[in-house]
């Protein structure tokens, strides 16, 4: 029952950061729902195995957070260097 | 009986984590901009992922579920503040101007600006 | 020895993923483990910076104490945005950390962006430059209190 309430405040916060991916306005904020989006679907995969009594949903949800913190840091190169394979390095850090 | 007060304990973490976590979504749909829109979904990251973690764990009690829980836990605790600092970073860079109301972010090079109690007349 | 402690880590950290505890599946983790082991010093990922664990007895003071601080300012942010008002006040100001390692540093700027209300948006040199959803989040990180516990937290070593 409370495992059910969470889930639903998780799902009706997935609803509204979904809400702000589309409404934008700039890419940077799309990204951040995105990100939320993340964070969140790893707490309802946590909260989904206590409400079916299976936790091995967590496997799951450990390996999606790896992924998206991953995913948004290459999101977010591309969109600063224009170019996933840049070197900053090399061609220093501007733009 | 201890079973039942943990349960309730637990009952209220979960509840109150769902209730931050709904709080930070709120947040990211009412701020007017980018940068204000970050702090209200690192209250989801921090506070609402935490306490939703912690009450699950205590459902779970000592077992390999817990462990894994609390594996996640850091896994977020670690790695948000990243995602966030260059998510803010890029932003910046790329020049999305936040909305400010104050900018004092050459404090410390005013010449009567150096020292931390410069800015305390508040 | 950061060897030992990291192979340590990764293994028990197979063995809760794991579940299954059969001979075969074992020694897979112990390959596997020795293998991140190996790939992990020829990065030269294993100093005091990649896996610093002269700061665990730290750790196990200044974490609960970050906690709390997280706690207070996500109760303050919490507030701000159920007003209906939306009392934000955005300000943006420059901090210096005074810890000597990066370690200490990256502390420092991952515990402002933590807390809520508080982001670190640049980092150069030693100075951080911070975004604050009200002016005294900004005003109370210029007092430098929590840059002193972070320094204590990064200690002698």
């Amino acid at each position: 029952m409370i495992f059910a309430a969470a889930a639903i405040a998780i799902l009706v916060s997935l609803a509204l950061a979904v809400v702000r991916a589309l409404r934008g306005p700039t890419v940077f904020d799309r990204v951040l729902a995105g990100n939320t989006v993340g964070t969140l679907a790893i707490l309802l995969l946590a909260t989904y195995g206590f409400v079916t009594g299976r936790p091995e949903w967590l496997d799951i949800g450990i390996a999606y957070g790896f992924l998206n913190t991953i995913s948004t840091l290459a999101v977010l190169k591309f969109f600063r260097h224009g170019d996933l394979a840049y070197d900053i390095d090399e061609k220093g850090d501007a733009s | 009986m201890i079973d039942v007060l943990v349960d309730a304990i637990s009952g209220v973490f979960i509840l109150s984590g769902g209730f931050f976590i709904l709080v930070g979504a709120i947040g990211l749909a009412r701020m007017p901009d980018l940068y204000t829109r970050m702090h209200a979904a690192s209250v989801t990251e921090t506070l609402g992922a935490g306490l939703l973690l912690i009450g699950l764990m205590m459902q779970a009690g000592f077992t390999l579920v817990t462990l894994k829980l609390v594996f996640l836990l850091l896994l977020l605790v670690f790695t948000g503040p990243m995602a966030s600092h260059a998510l803010a970073q890029a932003a910046l860079h790329v020049g999305v101007k936040p909305v400010l109301a104050e900018d004092r972010r050459d404090r410390l090079d005013k010449p009567d600006g150096p020292g931390p109690k410069s800015g305390s007349e508040a | 020895m950061r060897e030992v402690s990291l192979g340590l880590i990764l293994f028990f950290f197979w063995l809760a993923l794991s579940g299954h505890y059969t001979a075969f599946l074992i020694s897979i983790g112990v390959i596997t483990t020795v293998l991140c082991v190996v790939l992990a010093r020829r990065m030269g990922a294993l100093d005091s910076e990649g896996h610093p664990t002269q700061l665990f007895y730290q750790a196990l003071t200044y974490w609960p104490w970050l906690a709390w601080e997280v706690v207070k300012s996500a109760w303050s942010v919490t507030k701000i945005i159920l007003d209906p008002k939306l009392p934000i006040s955005p300000t943006m100001t420059v901090v210096e950390g005074s810890q000597r390692t990066a370690v200490g540093l990256a502390t420092y700027g991952n515990s402002i962006t933590l807390t809520p209300g508080t982001i670190t948006t640049l980092v150069e040199g030693n100075r951080l430059t911070v975004h604050a959803l009200v002016r005294d989040g900004a005003l109370d990180l210029e007092g430098g209190g929590m840059d002193q516990r972070v320094t204590q937290f990064e200690g002698r070593s």
